[in-house]
């Protein structure tokens, strides 16, 4: 075992630990946003959305995120060059980055897996608690806002932790489209020390301490939720 | 517009060589072996690291509980390159020991093994639960009866916990099939790698993305499919789920 490398390469590391944390940040926090409704929609909405977002979630959840990823950056990317004007319009140079492109391809992953999960939530509210809210003649949005959504986060908080754990464990994907995240650093010093375990068990020491934070936070942030225990 | 619809040309995809449906096609089957390999792997290796976390004593537990955490919190993407040089390196160092010849490993065995190596963390988890989900008195009224510990498990525990483990196991087999893909970034010809050399090559990339979505999900809704069946025939005589 050689460590010689590692001060040269930290403050890369560092770099690379903050895209990473961008990365999943980002995906989560879109992911989330998209997912909210497509679960909804697929338990109270109108017959052809709730088709739709369940078509969605079938193949999101039925293709490799690597896949969805090269489609998104290597197909579409490719053909956005064939639009005329857009080299010359503002959009070009997000288009021509590729970590737009894979904030792109991890939230709609996000969207998909969580949309399912968050379809289970919904459903497993039960129904007398979302009587008794339009009982007090609550508007269908402050049912949603005050009693529906919350229950149903409360009740997948547990799976929840575990989705973000793989959401950060898919990360190092976006190294294969040009992003240097902390994987994508540590594949840099491999190739230039031709060092083969050092690197990568460094790589499994980092994602080890995030996945045992994120399953701090979530422990933590889970103690809050106040619940009545069955006697 | 124009590339998305010339972007369509059937003859790409021809099956014999101009064309790149039979490369598809070839990496599709590589693709089947190694999940169906590395499945199979992966639930001997849970069955018994399930074993071994419910029966073992404490340092057998112990390895055990550091395998499926440690498999389970590192990315994929490490893992393979971690356990691909590792063991390549640990089977050619016993190789020598015993005085043989270094051998190259094919890309399919590595790969089974790799991704076999994954699954089973996971799967020893999953058969864990349904193994503890098997009502005691069961298994306590098969050794009332004189059984061994082997007939109370092959008779008793193994049949008794199969419906726990449907849905845990049916997932497993989803995420093998996808991860299949990883494999692409250290270079075996699976279906994702043989898809970006096609693009690649004929410069078609949204296509052949979209062709190669589209047999995945193919993979997918089929063993969707083959896992009602299976679920159906284990669940048989018990309440439906919602």
């Amino acid at each position: 075992m050689q460590w010689y490398w590692l001060p040269e390469y930290a403050p890369k590391f560092v770099d690379g630990l903050f895209l990473t944390l961008q990365l999943l940040g980002l995906s989560l926090f879109f992911g989330m946003a998209l997912a909210i409704p497509i679960g909804l929609v697929q338990v109270t909405g109108p017959k052809p959305l709730a088709w739709a977002a369940r078509a969605f979630c079938t193949v999101i959840r039925g293709t490799p995120l690597l896949i969805q990823l090269w489609l998104i950056y290597y197909g579409l990317g490719s053909l956005f060059p064939s639009i005329p004007g857009i080299r010359e319009s503002f959009l070009w140079p997000v288009l021509r980055d590729a970590f737009p492109y894979a904030i792109f391809a991890f939230t709609i992953s996000v969207a998909g897996y969580e949309g399912e999960v968050m379809r289970g939530a919904f459903r497993g509210v039960p129904r007398g608690e979302l009587e008794a809210a339009r009982a007090f003649g609550m508007h269908p949005f402050t049912v949603l806002r005050r009693v529906w959504l919350p229950r149903a986060l409360q009740n997948v908080f547990p799976t929840l932790a575990g989705e973000m754990v793989l959401t950060l464990k898919s990360t190092p994907l976006a190294a294969t489209i040009t992003i240097f995240e902390v994987y994508g650093v540590g594949t840099i010093v491999r190739q230039e020390t031709y060092r083969i375990y050092e690197p990568l068990i460094f790589l499994a020491g980092i994602y080890i301490c995030l996945t045992g934070v994120i399953v701090l936070i979530f422990r933590w942030a889970e103690n809050r939720i106040p619940r009545t225990r069955a006697a | 517009m124009d590339a998305i619809l010339g972007g369509v040309n059937w003859e790409l995809l021809a099956l014999s060589p101009p064309g790149w449906g039979g490369n598809l096609l070839r990496g599709l089957f590589n693709t089947i072996q190694i999940a169906l390999g590395a499945y199979i792997l992966g639930l001997l290796l849970g069955l018994g690291g399930a074993l071994g976390k419910i029966y073992g004593g404490p340092v057998l537990r112990w390895s055990l509980e550091i395998y499926t955490t440690f498999i389970r919190a590192v990315p994929e993407l490490v893992l393979i390159l971690l356990l691909y040089y590792a063991g390549t390196d640990l089977l050619n160092q016993a190789l020598e020991a015993m005085g043989a010849e270094r051998v190259d490993i094919s890309g399919l065995a590595a790969g089974i093994y790799v991704l076999g190596f994954v699954q089973g963390a996971y799967a020893t988890e999953v058969l864990r639960g349904a193994m503890l989900a098997v009502p005691p008195g069961q298994v306590e009224a098969g050794a009332a009866f004189g059984m061994t510990w082997w007939q109370r498990h092959r008779r008793i525990v193994i049949p008794a916990m199969i419906p726990f483990a449907i849905p845990g196991l049916a997932n497993l087999w989803l995420i093998v099939t996808k991860d299949t893909a990883l494999l692409a970034v250290v270079g075996f010809s699976e279906l994702a790698l043989e898809t970006r050399q096609a693009a690649g090559a004929t410069k078609s990339y949204f296509m052949f993305y979209v062709i190669a979505a589209l047999l995945y999900l193919m993979l997918t809704l089929v063993s969707n499919v083959v896992i009602r069946w299976i679920e159906r025939y284990y669940r048989r005589g018990q309440p439906e789920l919602s």
